[in-house]
């Protein structure tokens, strides 16, 4: 069964983050909260695995 | 003392003095039926086809105006065409299969019930309601011609009840004044706000929904839509939070606004007012009759328990749910369909009381899995939170350009018909490679034989079909009989038999109940296993 990958896996952290925030540069608070959602749903699709998700929705959940 | 609560459609059954009310004591029907909607009509036919003599007491005399439920499913119409009246619903209905989708002014996508060949019937026909239950009462009159001990008595208002051990009295209101009668078995079948139900003081518990929908049917007289069912989220015409236009038979189009919880029904139901909403829909210059309106809200919610000793609640008066999807009138009929082979052989005396347990069992898993269902629609279409509502419309922008997000949009999943996995009816699965689809639990789906169809062989008693597969014609197994249906696979030019029932496997041999559910299957006849099947099917395992 696949399991959520909780060590590092990004190949350029910082790279990565940076596009991130740059993403929404420029944004109100309402489109960058839709911005986000369509990723979400748009990473979720890619990752396809509901145990998977399910592991992703508890991590973000404890982590508050 | 009578006072309407509708008024009518078709006035069918005019309240006539009946030799009970004069009777010294109550007299005793074997089955007594509340409610002359679909549910309480359906269950009459399906009983009175079997030789139970049957009551039906319906406080009007007749059926309802409007059409309420329009979308009647596949499952529902094969129900409907065991009882003999499927073919006129389906020549009657709409048949559509192209849905489109609207966020604001644009179209998200499109998609198509692509309808797989070799059924009798499509996965969804559009009919007004009234139609419906018109075509069930005119199968009632055919079946009481050959002499189909049903009767139905209308302007009978149920008051009160008291229920035995092993019968129900009821007192009963008519315009010549009140009677009494008993039943040994009694059918709720009263609608949402079931009178029994609550004279029972019966829970009825789950989740409401603060919003209303308009309803709108209108007549166009200029121009047309195209067969097609068309659902707008959040629409640019702003005419309400989502609409959804279908067509119904008669050149007549159901329209549906949501409207909000906080409105005030007498203004939004005056016809300048609802005009305003189709104008800015429908745009200038567009005549249209409006033929029925009404504001509507609903509740997702069931019965802890279907079955209350001699009394059963079916239909809307067991279980609510939302209207999208399509799953209140057609899992009523389910509900008929499971119950009505059941009743009839405990009545007989060839099963146990027990067997009518598993009506609980059944149908409560077909309630929950339409409330499920119906409930994460409704959800969909009216977001309850502000990140509910993002996440919504997320879902709508990425609709518009890419293929994965579109099974995510959820304007109602259509009804399909349970399967009832793992209950306590069914026998084994012992087809190796056998389709998952026709596994025991599972309703038949239809496959052609020649000019005619499967499933007009099946149904209304226990049957053995084989393909393939060597069995004896009948056998009986304490006093329930089984007939053999032999098929061969050089019937079958199309394959769909094959690939419906046998899949992998080279023959078949399937139990089938009354209500074409699968029993129990394997790849050849064993008749020790055939009769153990048979026993538990009919609850004696």
């Amino acid at each position: 069964m696949a399991k959520l990958i909780t060590t590092p896996n990004l190949a350029h952290p910082d790279d990565f983050y940076a596009k991130l925030i740059a993403t929404h540069d420029g944004l109100t608070e309402d489109d960058s909260m839709a911005l986000n959602a369509r990723l979400i749903l748009t990473l979720a699709n890619h990752i396809g695995d509901q145990a998977v998700l399910e592991e992703a929705l508890s991590v973000a959940k404890a982590t508050a | 003392m009578f006072q309407d609560r509708y008024s009518l459609a078709f006035k069918l059954y005019p309240y006539a003095h009946s030799p009970d009310q004069d009777a010294a004591a109550p007299v005793r029907h074997p089955v007594i039926v509340v409610g002359g909607g679909p549910i309480g009509l359906a269950t009459a036919l399906d009983l009175g086809r079997q030789g139970i003599p049957v009551v039906v007491l319906d406080d009007h005399e007749g059926i309802g105006m409007g059409s309420r439920a329009i979308c009647f499913a596949k499952r529902c119409l094969e129900i409907a065409d065991r009882y003999g009246c499927g073919e006129p619903m389906l020549d009657k209905g709409v048949v559509w299969n192209l849905g489109k989708v609207f966020h604001d002014d644009r179209k998200v996508y499109e998609f198509n019930l692509l309808p797989e060949a070799g059924h009798k019937f499509p996965a969804f026909i559009n009919l007004q309601q009234p139609y419906f239950e018109r075509f069930i009462y005119e199968q009632i009159v055919e079946e009481q011609k050959k002499g189909a001990p049903i009767e139905i008595r209308g302007k009978n208002r149920v008051d009160g009840m008291t229920v035995a051990e092993d019968h129900v009295k009821l007192d009963i209101m008519t315009p010549d004044g009140p009677y009494q009668l008993e039943a040994d078995w009694l059918m709720a079948c009263d609608g949402a706000s079931s009178p029994l139900r609550s004279m029972l003081g019966l829970d009825f518990e789950g989740q409401v929904f603060q919003d209303s929908f308009l309803i709108a049917d209108i007549r166009m007289k200029t121009s047309s839509f195209p067969t097609e069912r068309w659902f707008w989220f959040e629409p640019h015409f702003k005419s309400g939070a989502s609409t959804l236009l279908h067509k119904q038979p008669d050149d007549v189009w159901r329209v549906d606004f949501q409207i909000g919880w906080d409105v005030d029904r007498k203004e939004e139901l005056k016809e300048e007012n609802i005009r305003a909403r189709l104008d800015a829909m429908l745009g200038e210059g567009v005549e249209y009759d409006i033929v029925w309106s009404s504001i509507y809200t609903f509740q997702c919610r069931r019965m802890k328990k279907f079955r209350h000793g001699r009394v059963f609640f079916a239909g809307d008066a067991a279980h609510q749910v939302s209207p999208f999807g399509a799953r209140g009138a057609n899992s009523g009929m389910q509900d008929v369909d499971n119950l009505g082979w059941k009743l009839g052989m405990v009545i007989r005396g060839e099963a146990p009381d027990s067997l009518l347990d598993t009506y609980d069992e059944e149908r409560i898993h077909g309630a929950d899995e339409n409330i499920l269902n119906s409930t994460r629609s409704t959800d969909f279409i009216t977001p309850k939170s502000k990140v509910s509502h993002i996440f919504r419309n997320a879902v709508l922008s990425l609709a518009e350009s890419y293929e994965f997000a579109r099974p995510i949009v959820n304007s109602g999943r259509l009804s399909v018909p349970c399967v009832y996995d793992g209950m306590s009816l069914n026998g084994p699965d012992a087809l190796p490679g056998g389709p998952a689809r026709t596994r025991p639990g599972a309703s038949c789906p239809d496959a052609p034989l020649g000019d005619a169809f499967l499933l007009n062989q099946l149904g209304n008693r226990f049957l053995l079909l084989t393909i393939d597969a060597d069995a004896p014609d009948s056998l009986t197994e304490d006093g329930v009989a089984v007939t053999r249906l032999a098929l061969s696979r050089d019937q079958d030019p199309s394959g769909a038999l094959a690939d419906r029932y046998l899949g992998d496997g080279a023959s078949a041999v399937y139990l089938i109940r009354p209500d074409q559910h699968v029993a129990a299957r394997w790849d050849s006849y064993d008749e020790t296993a055939v009769r153990t099947a048979l026993r538990k099917a009919c609850g004696k395992e």
